[in-house]
């Protein structure tokens, strides 16, 4: 089996079809949406923070292939129960580690969604509207799609 | 094989000219190149071409009087002669070396839209356009406050000659630019007639040629357009060169857009006088070796010759539209064979199109997935991504049918199966 099978491995579309907290959080705390236009994943993340600064309830919602919408539900999953220093601390590095198969540059920025959106989100309360990156403002940094320009 | 092979062209010994295609993909499997619509592979004698240049002749062009600057600016020169032959262009003085299919259309933008386009007038595109069509007009609309309006394309991917005539009479645009055959839909346009309608409108015509010119016999003349435009390294040839035409008397009117050497006939502390067409629009050492090597790329094409290229091109995409239709949960845009060229863009339900050319990889099938840098028009069909597959002389009936079978594993491999996650 090639490498790139292995990223389509049982874990992955186990998350892909069975996803941890897909829906929205109506009790958030903290929200924060993000897309890749060059994609067109879109990730939504609802965080539930309590007042000790942890993460009591985390959601997601979205749509775009199955590395990004199958690593939102890893994250998800990982960052409940985890204080705010422990998810900033939280790098790159170690959310593709999280996501297992390895990824190809293109195919990191599609894994990487989620983690950022969470990221911004951490700054985001709720205060009656929703926030949205879609205007570009907080780009992620990483590897692009350079073909797409 | 079947019936359905194609014999209009002698494949077989025709990718023998290409190192490339001789290798295994990434995934150890035969390599599948589908991909031509973004960029074509180089036959060795474009290989040979560039290397010779740079072995044997290199030196800057226009400028030395030695003897590797004479060679390298009779090869670069000889190159403008094979793409006026191509054109058939009236004049080797309407053939701009740019750097690309981009840069082409940025030059007519700057150049011709900032003296001519005003806050009064409008620019008519189609929805259809590559985003190197779209762009560079939204950016001369954000300098002189022009408008523009785009044609809409019906759901089979084509627009009625009513529909492009209605919009002349409306809106009476100064420019008419729009793309020869679309590099998502495929859609073959009828250049020479909207040509002619344009110009009864009164509007000055682009042509974006840049998926027209590898693949079907090009003739500017007959098209009547004034200004046509395409890409090197979509007929074989490198990247880093294209080709702007236009009509002498439009280029003559028009002033220079970048600024630099060679473009200059004299300069003081003053000012500067322009250089005569081409050069005028050619600032800078221009792209040599990459012209070298686009001529070496046309002559091989046109020694496959393209009205075969073309038929053959069609074949295979008959072959693929009749496999996929035959795939549960595929949806193909664009129109019917007889106005489709060799570009096929799909979505298979559920899954998307970056999951798709992934699984194609693995299979040693090189596909587009995303916008094709064509948002708009995606827009328009309500999918954000959709893959794409497009065919060039060298590929076969035998790369459709392997294509065909990886595309239906991808309905299998991403079906839901009612799989859990561990907990």
């Amino acid at each position: 089996m090639s490498r790139e099978e292995d990223i389509y491995e049982e874990h992955v579309l186990d998350h892909y079809e069975d996803p941890f907290h897909r829906g929205d959080l109506p009790t958030a705390t903290h929200a924060h949406e993000g897309d890749n236009p060059l994609c067109g994943d879109v990730i939504h993340v609802d965080l539930k923070i309590d007042d000790d600064g942890r993460v009591q309830e985390a959601w997601f919602d979205g749509e775009g292939c199955v590395i990004s919408q199958a690593s939102a539900s890893m994250l998800m999953e990982k960052i409940e129960g985890l204080s705010l220093a422990e998810i900033k601390q939280f790098s790159a590095d170690e959310m593709l580690q999280l996501f297992g198969p390895r990824l190809t540059p293109n195919r990191q920025k599609c894994c990487l969604l989620s983690w950022r959106v969470v990221q911004s989100a951490l700054h985001a309360p709720v205060e009656g509207g929703q926030n949205d990156d879609r205007d570009g403002s907080s780009q992620f940094g990483g590897p692009s799609l350079k073909e797409e320009s | 094989m079947t019936a359905t092979q194609t014999t209009l062209l002698p494949v077989d010994t025709i990718r023998r000219d290409f190192p490339i295609l001789t290798q295994k993909s990434a995934s150890g499997m035969p390599l599948v190149y589908l991909d031509n619509a973004a960029s074509t592979q180089h036959p060795q004698v474009v290989i040979d071409a560039i290397s010779d240049c740079y072995r044997n002749y290199y030196s800057n062009v226009h400028r030395g009087i030695h003897t590797m600057s004479e060679a390298s600016t009779h090869a670069y020169e000889k190159s403008r002669e094979t793409v006026a032959d191509f054109l058939n262009a009236a004049s080797l003085r309407e053939v701009i070396f740019t750097a690309g299919a981009t840069a082409a259309i940025n030059t007519v933008a700057r150049s011709w839209g900032d003296a001519n386009i005003t806050s009064n007038d409008t620019i008519l595109l189609t929805i259809a356009e590559h985003h190197a069509n779209i762009v560079p007009w939204q950016q001369l609309a954000a300098r002189v406050g022009c408008k523009i309006v785009f044609l809409p394309v019906a759901d089979d991917g084509t627009i009625s000659d009513d529909v492009v005539i209605a919009h002349l009479e409306k809106h009476r645009p100064k420019l008419f630019a729009f793309v020869a055959i679309s590099n998502v839909l495929g859609t073959e346009f009828p250049v020479q007639r909207w040509t002619q309608l344009a110009h009864d409108a009164g509007a000055v015509v682009l042509v974006d040629a840049a998926q027209a010119a590898p693949h079907l016999p090009l003739d500017v003349q007959l098209w009547n357009a004034d200004f046509v435009v395409f890409s090197g390294h979509k007929v074989c040839g490198p990247s880093g060169i294209g080709v702007l035409y236009g009509k002498e008397s439009l280029l003559d009117a028009m002033p220079p857009f970048l600024g630099g050497g060679a473009m200059i006939h004299r300069v003081t502390t003053d000012g500067f006088e322009p250089a005569e067409l081409p050069e005028k629009f050619e600032a800078g050492t221009p792209p040599i070796t990459e012209a070298i090597g686009l001529a070496a790329a046309i002559k091989y094409v046109r020694a496959i010759g393209l009205e075969k290229i073309h038929a053959h091109e069609k074949q295979l995409v008959r072959r693929a539209a009749e496999l996929l239709s035959e795939i549960e949960g595929v949806t193909m845009l664009g129109p019917l064979p007889e106005q489709r060229s060799g570009i096929l863009s799909f979505v298979v339900q559920d899954v998307h199109a970056h999951d798709v050319s992934q699984w194609l990889d693995t299979r040693g099938i090189a596909v587009r997935a995303g916008h094709h840098c064509a948002m708009p028009l995606h827009k328009r069909f309500g999918v954000s991504a959709t893959s794409r597959a497009s065919f060039y002389f060298y590929n076969t009936i035998e790369e459709v049918d392997v294509f065909a079978v990886a595309v239906r594993e991808v309905r299998e491999k991403f079906a839901r199966t009612g799989r859990k996650r561990t907990r």
